[in-house]
C-alpha cells in the first residue's frame, strides 16, 4: 500500500498522496508532504466524489474513473472508489503537475489497493 | 384572420404541447403582431427545443423585428437539425444576400433547389437574387406540414467542435451537450439527455449546484485558491465543468473517447462563448 503511494509522491509536483475511505471520508494511509491537512483533504475529497458521482450518473456519463479539480495554487486528483471497494486513491498537486502521469500511479495504485 | 387567431389561440390552450403554436405564430407574423408572434414562437421552443419548424418560425419572426444575426443563428439551428429544411435554406440564403455573400446565397438556394425541384418560388429567387434583386424572405410554406423532427443526440455521444453560432444554439435549445446554470442550480441554457434519451437536464443542473459548492469548499479549505475547472472521467463519457462568470456554471460533456486535455481546450471556448452569450442576455 505504501509503495503505491510512494510511486504518486514520487513525480514531481506531487505533494501528497492518500487513500481514503469514499463512505465516510477517513483517511486509510496517507503519505504527505508538511502542512497538508491529511483529514481534511480525505473528508472533502470524499464529499465532492459522492457529488460528482451523482451529477455524472444522472448525465449518463456512468460513475467516474478519475477527476480532476484545477485551482489557482494547486490541483486534487482522485481515482474514484467505485471500482476499488470504496477507497479513494488521491493526489494533491501543484497547479503545473504533469496530470497525466499523476492519473497513470493512481490508477496503478488503484489496482495495487483492491 | 383574426377569427382564425383566436381559434388557434383557443386550441393552443387547450393542448399546450401541440404544434399548432407553428401556425398561431406565422398568423400572428402575417398581421405583423410581431410581439405576439415572437412570445408564441419562444414558449413553443421551449417545450419543442428540437423541432426544425418552430427555429424556422422564430427566424421569420427575428427577420421581421430586422434582428438578423439572431435569425441567422435560428436559421442555422434549423438546418443542422433537419438539413433538407427549405424554408431555413431559403432563410439563409435571403441572409447571405443581405450582406453581400451571392456566393454562399446562391449555394443554399440550390440546395433547396435540390430537395424541392418543383418550387417555383426558388428559382425565382435565384433569378431575382442574379439580377441583384434581394430574394423574398421566406414565408411558412412548412409551418403547416409535417413537422422535421430530430432527436437530439446522447449527451454522450456528441463529437463536433464548437462554432460560436452552434455554442449560442445549444445554449438556446440543447444540441452541444452543454449546460449552463446558475449558482442555485437553475438552468440558464443548453440541456442533456442521457443515453436512453431522456431529458435529465433539471436533475444534472441541481447535483451541478452541489458539485460546484463542494469544489469550492474544498479548494477554500485547503488553501488552493479559486477553483477553475473540474475534469472527470466516466464510464461512458467525459465532463468538463467550468465557471464562465463568477455566478454561472458551464457543464460541458462528451463522448468517452474525447481525451480530457481536448475536451479542457472545447471547454476553454466554450466558456468564453458561454460569456459572452451571458453579457448579451
Amino acid at each position: 500500500m505504501s509503495k503505491a503511494l510512494d510511486l504518486i509522491t514520487r513525480v514531481r509536483g506531487v505533494r501528497g498522496a492518500m487513500l481514503v475511505s469514499a463512505e465516510d471520508g477517513l483517511v486509510v494511509a496517507e503519505q504527505l508532504m508538511e502542512g497538508i491537512k491529511g483529514g481534511a483533504v480525505a473528508a472533502l475529497a470524499a464529499s465532492l466524489a459522492g457529488r460528482l458521482r451523482r451529477a455524472m450518473e444522472a448525465a449518463g456519463t456512468g460513475t467516474s474513473v478519475f477527476w480532476h479539480l484545477q485551482a489557482e495554487q494547486g490541483a486534487i486528483l482522485v481515482v474514484p472508489g467505485d471500482a476499488t471497494g470504496g477507497i479513494l486513491v488521491v493526489a494533491v498537486a501543484e497547479p503545473d503537475v504533469n496530470i497525466g502521469l499523476v492519473r497513470l500511479e493512481l490508477l496503478r495504485a488503484a489496482e495495487a489497493a483492491i | 384572420m383574426a377569427d382564425d387567431i383566436r381559434a388557434l389561440s383557443a386550441q393552443l390552450a387547450q393542448d399546450p404541447q401541440s404544434l399548432v403554436f407553428l401556425r398561431l405564430g406565422e398568423a400572428l407574423r402575417r398581421k405583423g403582431q410581431l410581439d405576439g408572434a415572437l412570445r408564441v414562437a419562444v414558449n413553443g421552443l421551449e417545450r419543442h427545443p428540437h423541432l426544425a419548424d418552430a427555429h424556422d418560425l422564430y427566424a421569420r419572426i427575428l427577420t421581421d423585428k430586422h434582428d438578423y444575426e439572431r435569425a441567422f443563428d435560428e436559421w442555422d439551428m434549423a438546418v443542422r437539425i433537419a438539413p433538407h429544411h427549405t424554408g431555413a435554406l431559403k432563410g439563409l440564403a435571403f441572409l447571405y444576400f443581405k450582406v453581400g455573400d451571392l456566393a454562399q446565397a446562391e449555394a443554399h438556394l440550390e440546395q433547396a433547389r435540390k430537395v424541392e425541384p418543383d418550387d417555383p418560388s426558388i428559382d425565382q429567387a435565384i433569378a431575382m437574387m442574379r439580377k441583384g434583386t434581394a430574394p423574398p424572405a421566406p414565408t411558412a410554406a412548412t409551418a403547416e406540414s409535417a413537422p422535421a423532427l430530430a432527436s437530439a443526440p446522447s449527451a454522450t455521444v456528441t463529437t463536433a467542435a464548437f462554432d460560436e453560432a452552434r455554442v449560442f444554439a445549444g445554449l438556446e435549445g440543447a444540441h452541444e451537450g452543454l449546460l449552463l446554470i446558475d449558482g442555485a442550480g437553475r438552468v440558464l441554457g443548453g440541456a442533456l439527455k442521457n443515453g436512453a434519451g431522456a431529458d435529465v437536464t433539471d436533475t444534472v443542473a441541481a447535483y451541478l449546484a452541489g458539485v460546484s459548492q463542494e469544489a469550492a469548499r474544498t479548494a477554500k479549505l485547503l488553501g488552493l485558491g479559486a477553483w477553475m475547472g473540474l475534469s472527470a472521467e466516466g464510464q461512458h463519457g467525459n465532463v468538463h465543468l467550468a465557471h464562465p462568470t463568477p455566478q454561472a456554471l458551464l457543464l460541458v460533456v462528451r463522448e468517452r473517447g474525447m481525451p480530457l486535455g481536448r475536451l479542457a481546450i472545447l471547454a476553454q471556448r466554450a466558456t468564453a462563448m458561454a460569456r459572452r452569450w451571458l453579457e448579451k442576455q
